[in-house]
């Protein structure tokens, strides 16, 4: 039987989930092997350096810049405030004597005599690592992190806008092909992950701002309303820092396009479960793709083992089509020859025929299928 | 330079098989060269993916998987039961000499700064660039950053390592150390890890370098070479560039997965993937005394090589690709810019999002004839952005000392003066999926030539399998066998260009021409303005070809001067081109397409 491997995208009802959390640079672990976590609760903390305040205090005292150490009234390894008188030169016979106050509280770290600059290094800045996932620890990494461990429902999106988010779900659409309007963004969901269905309107996403949602997710979204939303195109899919007032999240792509029935079924019955979800997405150099996480506590249905490589693509596995002029359909895989074909734009290469839901069988690249991995 | 001891010199005349491979981002490419008869060729390629990150970590892994990959279809063996490269060859398996250039993991990332942005950061820039570098940002005393918004800057970034330069020797140093008195304290992190302290080099006034060491002498390995710009009038890169590469090799390549063991595998330095491009076309330009441009187009970024009287200089664009950044080229052209090149029917807000589908599923290749012409005029679009920022930016001469004078330096501030010159344009490369891949070889030759609008008389050529990378390293140990490859194996050539420079009303004339083929019969005919046409001429095939301009074009001997020579044919053939120059094509969408359609037939497009 042909086979081939190709990416895919996890939607999986219950799995051992692992997630590693670690620091940017070095820094405490505050737990342990074999506590249990919330999602919210710090699991490790750094301090940065502080920011840096160039002072060009040659210039603020006009005097060279080797007079500069000589007029200085605090020094080197001192801490001032706001606003706090830092250098005065001697002046003309005592007269006319200019003074240079600091701009900003701080540590002062160096003080040039070749060019008159003072640094000023401002005081650390915590970050912290939250647990993001609901579990217990299985490992410490020294000094950088941790990795917890859950039972969980475990989806992945293609796209998403903001970081991570935590919150009830809370289900707007009751079926994958329903339009996710505004008028189906309720009051009382604020602080929820809302479940859609087909596309997320502009409006709709405003609305879920405004009343206060943690997290949007649905099946698409139009380019136009992203860009109506944020107020830039967007040229690059490197998200997850954007600070837009909510997570949202598409599992199928751009369009007016329905949520895979499958997906849209787990996410509506979790509803009521606490889930943690995330936007980041980035698609170069090491792939990181939004993340909808509900942990489970009871037992119940078997565990499905998440493998990061991609999938076996073979007869009968379940695809999504990703380009046009089938984009968004999902159906079976009903054959692999092995020889290239020519395509409708005249390329040649690798085909599969998938067998639609409608029934219909049609003759796509292999390029432009995805596996919904369970 | 590297210590040569660790690469002893090799016997040219014994060379029979070569191996070598590009460690890319996602696939290690390998080709096999061979020794038949007296020239060199390249018999074999493979691919495999590139094994830099988890759950590998080791680059050498994909690197022996390509090289297995060549042994099955060569019939010959290359790795030992130890996974050791064979050499050197006998007559039944291994290799004389194996060579490698990288860009995984992202390629060699730099931060360069300067105190004058268009003087010494650019010269600083034009010298990581020349060495391969992606430049991550250019700090200059006045890139009108205020101190905070740079150093901010400098913290963000983890570059893998700083090129610092500033002032003339002798000149000014408060300025180029006020520069080294930010970059310290925000101290940058190095990208792999943070168990090696970051590689800084001074190229900047020699008597600043006292300070610059006392400024960067706890957690930073400095490094000072000669100033870059010792004085005013003279650029000299060749020190800074030889130095990137060592800390290129001694730091990056080091701390990279696998890589301290490839070094000891390659009989050559690991070259960066675009130094390696660059140092062959320059070869190459250098030889056959022409000026050239080589393209190539990825999913991210497009880089722009060009050589012009000598002078190499190298762009990389970097959020204009057609995949990871095929969202970002429509939002800096503008849909409309884009659709200008398309004779189809086309609904925007349904394009729009078939371009952010694209973005987040980059490994889609287009199925329908509507999906190929979309994304071939978005390819335009992006060469043609690519191509503007070179020629925005190769406007000093680079790597051996070459006198300019200060009247030069001045012009060139205001950005008057491009080194690029289309006229002079003899050979233009394209590489890169949308280019290498298109259905047909027609398509690759108007993509080059509506985004690149070259005039007079212009070769253009395909890179075939991409090998220009393993050639620019073989070139460095044995450059009899890099040429024969790339003249016999590595360019197709599409035909030859011929553009008249000017503009007149659609219809009116623009040139007249006569073309007598070395075999076969005469033709001749008139072109009016807006006309394209397309004469077939095989490849290894020439043709003299005469054109008559009308006094308001230029072919190459001036306006309404007449031209002869003798091109090339090729995969394409001539395509005489009587469109203008620049290239403007009607604001109305319903023009556009019309005229569109006409240029699609006459150079049998997409039939």
């Amino acid at each position: 039987m042909a086979k081939a491997y190709t990416p895919g995208l996890k939607v999986t009802p219950r799995t051992l989930h692992r997630v590693r959390r670690s620091l940017p640079i070095h820094g405490d672990v505050l737990v342990n092997v074999g506590d249990s976590v919330e999602p919210t609760q710090v699991v490790a903390r750094t301090f940065t350096e502080g920011d840096i305040t160039p002072i060009n205090l040659a210039n603020l005292l006009g005097v060279p810049a080797a007079e500069v150490p000589e007029a200085m009234l605090k020094q080197k390894g001192s801490t001032v405030t706001q606003g706090e008188l830092i250098a005065r030169t001697k002046g003309i016979f005592g007269m006319f004597k200019k003074e240079a106050v600091s701009p900003a509280s701080g540590t002062i770290e160096s003080i040039s005599g070749q060019t008159g600059q003072l640094i000023l290094r401002g005081a650390q800045q915590p970050v912290d690592v939250l647990a993001f996932l609901a579990g217990r620890v299985v490992e410490v990494l020294p000094h950088e992190g941790a990795i917890i461990e859950s039972e969980a429902m475990f989806v992945q999106g293609i796209f998403g806008i903001g970081g991570e988010a935590f919150g009830p779900i809370r289900v707007a659409c009751t079926k994958p092909e329903q339009r996710l309007d505004a008028n189906l963004i309720l009051p009382d969901m604020k602080g929820a992950v809302v479940i859609g269905g087909a596309r997320m309107t502009v409006e709709a996403i405003r609305k879920a701002k405004d009343i206060g949602v943690a997290a949007i997710i649905s099946g698409g979204i139009d380019d136009q309303d992203l860009k109506d939303f944020l107020g830039y195109d967007l040229g690059v899919a490197i998200t997850g820092s954007e600070r837009v007032g909510l997570t949202f999240i598409i599992t199928e792509g751009f369009g007016d396009i329905a949520m895979a029935t499958r997906t849209h079924q787990l996410l509506c019955a979790m509803e009521g479960k606490a889930a943690a979800v995330t936007g980041a997405t980035q698609i170069r150099a090491g792939v990181m793709r939004p993340e909808i996480v509900v942990p489970l506590t009871s037992s119940g249905g078997p565990i499905a083992h998440v493998i990061d490589t991609g999938g076996e693509l073979a007869l009968g596995t379940q695809v999504r089509l990703i380009r046009d002029p089938y984009f968004g359909s999902i159906g079976t895989v009903a054959r692999l020859p092995h020889e290239q074909a020519i395509l409708g734009s005249g390329s040649k290469a690798r085909v599969l025929e998938v067998r639609l839901d409608s029934g219909e069988i049609v003759v796509v690249p292999r390029a432009n299928v995805e596996l919904i991995e369970g | 330079m590297s210590d040569p001891s660790a690469h002893p010199p090799i016997d040219l005349q014994s060379i029979r098989w070569i191996l070598a491979t590009d460690c890319g981002s996602t696939t290690t490419k390998a080709i096999l060269i061979q020794k038949i008869g007296n020239e060199y060729r390249q018999t074999q390629r493979a691919e495999a993916p590139t094994t830099v990150e988890a759950p590998f970590a080791d680059v050498t892994v994909g690197v022996v998987n390509a090289i297995t990959e060549i042994a099955e279809v060569a019939g010959r063996r290359f790795i030992d039961d130890n996974g050791q490269i064979i050499r050197p060859a006998t007559e039944h398996e291994g290799c004389d000499i194996y060579i490698s250039t990288s860009s995984a993991g992202g390629g060699l990332q730099m931060m360069v700064a300067g105190v004058v942005a268009q003087m010494t950061a650019a010269s600083a820039k034009r010298a990581a660039l020349g060495a391969g570098a992606i430049v991550m940002d250019t700090i200059a005393a006045n890139d009108r950053r205020k101190p905070h918004e740079q150093i901010q800057r400098i913290r963000e970034l983890r570059p893998d390592m700083v090129l610092i330069s500033g002032g003339t020797d002798g000149g000014n140093i408060q300025q180029v150390v006020q520069i080294a008195e930010l970059i310290a304290p925000a101290k940058p992190r190095p990208r792999f890890g943070g168990e090696y302290e970051m590689p800084i080099i001074f190229a900047g006034n020699k008597e600043a370098a006292p300070q610059i060491r006392a400024i960067f002498r706890d957690g930073f390995d400095l490094s000072v070479v000669d100033n870059l710009r010792p004085v005013l009038e003279l650029e000299n890169l060749g020190p800074a560039r030889d130095k990137i590469h060592d800390v290129f090799l001694e730091h990056v390549m080091a701390h990279a997965p696998g890589y301290d063991k490839l070094m000891t595998w390659a009989n050559a330095p690991i070259m960066p993937t675009p130094g390696a491009v660059g140092d062959i076309l320059q070869r190459i330009a250098a030889r056959d005394r022409i000026n050239a441009v080589g393209v190539d187009i990825g999913g991210a970024t497009t880089d722009v090589f060009s050589v012009f009287g000598g002078t190499f200089n190298r762009t990389v664009s970097a959020n204009l690709g057609m995949s990871y950044s095929i969202s970002n080229v429509c939002a800096e052209a503008t849909m409309p810019k884009v659709l200008r090149w398309v004779h189809l029917d086309m609904d925007e807000r349904e394009l729009r999002n078939r371009v952010k589908n694209k973005m987040i599923r980059p490994t889609t290749i287009p199925q329908t004839l509507e999906a190929l012409v979309f994304e071939q005029a978005v390819s335009r679009e992006a060469l043609r952005l690519a191509y503007l920022q070179h020629k925005e930016f190769a406007t000093v001469l680079k790597g051996v000392q070459q006198q300019r004078t200060v009247g030069d330096v001045f012009s060139q501030e205001g950005g008057n003066r491009s080194l690029v010159d289309n006229m002079k344009l003899d050979l233009l490369v394209a590489s890169g999926g949308v280019l290498s891949h298109a259905p047909r070889m027609e398509q690759t030759a108007a993509m080059l030539i509506d985004a690149f609008e070259p005039e007079g008389f212009t070769t253009l050529a395909k890179d075939s399998i991409f090998m220009m990378p393993h050639l620019g390293v073989l070139a460095s140990v044995h450059p009899d066998a890099a040429m024969h490859v790339f003249e016999r194996d590595c360019l197709i050539i599409l035909g030859t260009c011929v553009g008249a420079k000017g503009h007149a009303k659609l219809g009116k004339a623009c040139f007249s021409y006569r073309i007598t083929p070395s075999t076969g019969s005469t033709v001749s005919g008139d072109m009016m303005v807006g006309d394209l046409k397309l004469v077939r001429l095989c490849e290894g095939e020439t043709a003299q070809l005469e054109i008559t301009p009308d006094r308001a074009f230029d072919v190459g001997g001036g306006p309404g001067k007449s031209v002869q020579r003798t091109v090339r044919g090729g995969q394409v053939g001539i395509v005489l081109d009587a469109r203008g120059r620049p290239l403007e094509l009607p604001e109305d969408r319903g023009a556009c397409r019309d005229l569109m359609l006409r240029w699609v037939k006459a150079l049998e497009l997409y039939s």
